[in-house]
């Protein structure tokens, strides 16, 4: 039985239990909250995994190795050990925006997820701008990422939030143009519309040349730098700025700083997949298992990515992004545009 | 914390409680153990060792400690190398800085007991169990990487032993 037939098949006897119609709607986007949370919650937990592993590997180590097999209890024992940890408030910090700022960065990081498709038919609420809300919604981490760095009192925390919010922020430009160029192709904000105008794997919006793979490149470097990833993790540089926005955090305060950033970078990995590699569509294997397999790849590549390049200076990430990057991903518009509007490609 | 250290308190009064607070006892120490998160803080030539067993030959990963710069995210910090008057506020305040539970290695005989070249100096503390309580002490002058991965073995072995009970 797939999925999507259970949960219809669910919802079919809660609607018929006789409640109210609002009450069921309620009570099925709380379980649609719960279930995402819980598949999220996996998800960070794994990769802070992987990650380890992946970095490990890369410089010829092993990594975890003495929790269970490779060390996969490894996460398990990091966040049962950061729960018991004492959490420390800072005398002189601004105690509301301090405590605030993780459920910010959290929540925002979760939000995401109503609009992506994990599958056919598998979406909590299809919005017809979808993809529009997401890009709203994960610009709440700068809000966290500020007030994490102005909460806490100490000037490498405000140095590390002041960075990461200039860099959220012009990357956010590029990103979002990069983005257009697809939504333009597509004719649609909405998400399952745009996984569903790439059916074949030419129609993959990656192969749509000349504009696809430009769109795409300009994509994930934005989408690292939006994560606060190297080669773009200047606001945690540890030479400069000891641990970034976070410094002061400890405890399980610090567990939810950690765990946004791994499911924002799921998340830039997921959008990714749903806008060029052609979201849940693939053939013989069950959709969701597609969708997973091209968004661990992407997140592979993004964790590829830190273990090989070095960090940029702080002038030439700004420069990187406003003298590179927009007036390509700019011209990259116009010329999808072009494309459009002509009929070349048009497949 | 505070539900977390309740909790065995109350459980214990429940029949068969005991049960369930002994393996509490197991998976926090276990975990607890397994991810010792160590500072970043190296001031002499034992510095040069804790890198070393950090890096690709000796892996401290395969533990599951890794290095935090952050003194609120690290549960132990490894003295490495000499401390001198000077210094000996600092690790002082590093120490206080650092969230509960936290656990102290002295690594090296400079840190144990001022060390072969320095024992008569007025400038370097006789050993920095008189300004912070000490864990594990490891002699060498540098201990090589295997002593100090042989050091942090006995500290997991400690920090296993450790009840819900003796919780300060």
């Amino acid at each position: 039985m797939e999925i999507t037939e259970i949960f219809k098949y669910l919802y079919e006897q809660l609607a018929a239990s006789g409640l109210p119609q609002v009450w069921v709607d309620i009570v099925a986007l709380a379980c649609a909250g719960v279930i995402v949370f819980g598949f999220l919650a996996v998800v960070a937990l794994f990769l802070v995994w992987w990650e380890r592993k992946v970095s490990a590997h890369i410089q010829q180590r092993f990594g975890p190795m003495r929790t269970g097999w490779h060390g996969w209890r490894q996460t398990i024992a990091d966040a049962i050990k950061l729960l018991q940890k004492e959490d420390i408030i800072p005398t002189l910090a601004d105690r509301p925006v301090f405590f605030w700022a993780p459920v910010i960065a959290f929540v925002a990081a979760f939000m995401a997820y109503i609009t992506i498709p994990f599958g056919d038919g598998l979406i909590v609420a299809d919005l017809n701008i979808g993809i529009l809300f997401i890009v709203a919604i994960t610009s709440f981490t700068v809000i966290s990422l500020l007030m994490a760095g102005w909460g806490s009192n100490n000037k490498y925390a405000l140095l590390g939030g002041m960075r990461s919010a200039a860099q959220v922020v012009s990357y956010e430009v590029p990103m979002v143009v990069a983005i257009c160029s697809i939504v333009l192709f597509a004719g649609s904000l909405s998400m399952v519309d745009i996984v569903q105008s790439q059916a074949m794997i030419y129609q993959w919006y990656l192969f749509r040349l000349p504009f696809g793979p430009i769109a795409f490149i300009i994509y994930i470097i934005a989408g690292t730098a939006e994560t606060n990833r190297t080669p773009f993790d200047l606001p945690e540089a540890e030479q400069e700025l000891v641990a970034g926005f976070n410094i002061e955090y400890s405890g399980m305060k610090f567990a939810m700083f950690f765990l946004a950033e791994f499911i924002n970078m799921f998340t830039v990995s997921a959008i990714g997949t749903t806008l060029f590699l052609g979201g849940w569509q693939g053939p013989f294997l069950p959709s969701w298992m597609w969708f997973l397999g091209k968004t661990l790849f992407l997140v592979f590549v993004l964790m590829w990515f830190r273990w090989t390049y070095p960090r940029l200076r702080v002038d030439q990430l700004m420069e990187f992004s406003w003298k590179f990057l927009l007036p390509i991903s700019f011209a990259n518009l116009i010329l999808a545009g072009l494309m459009k509007y002509s009929g070349w490609f048009n497949w | 914390m505070g539900v977390i250290k309740k909790l065995p308190v109350y459980l214990e009064k429940i029949p068969g409680g005991n049960i369930v607070t002994t393996t509490l006892d197991y998976v926090f120490s276990q975990s607890r153990a397994s991810s010792l998160w160590y500072l970043l803080f190296g001031t002499a030539c034992c510095a040069i060792e804790l890198m070393a067993t950090g890096a690709s030959r000796y892996d401290f990963d395969r533990l599951g400690m890794i290095f935090r710069a952050s003194p609120r995210q690290s549960d132990l910090i490894i003295a490495a190398g000499t401390i001198t008057k000077k210094m000996a506020p600092r690790l002082k305040l590093l120490y206080d800085q650092m969230a509960e539970p936290r656990y102290v290695i002295a690594m090296g005989g400079c840190t144990v007991s001022g060390g072969p070249f320095y024992y008569d100096s007025y400038a370097v503390e006789k050993g920095i169990d008189h300004i912070v309580p000490v864990d594990v002490y490891i002699p060498g002058c540098p201990p090589r990487p295997e002593s100090l991965l042989e050091g942090c073995l006995t500290l997991q072995k400690r920090v296993k032993r450790m009840k819900i009970r003796d919780w300060s």
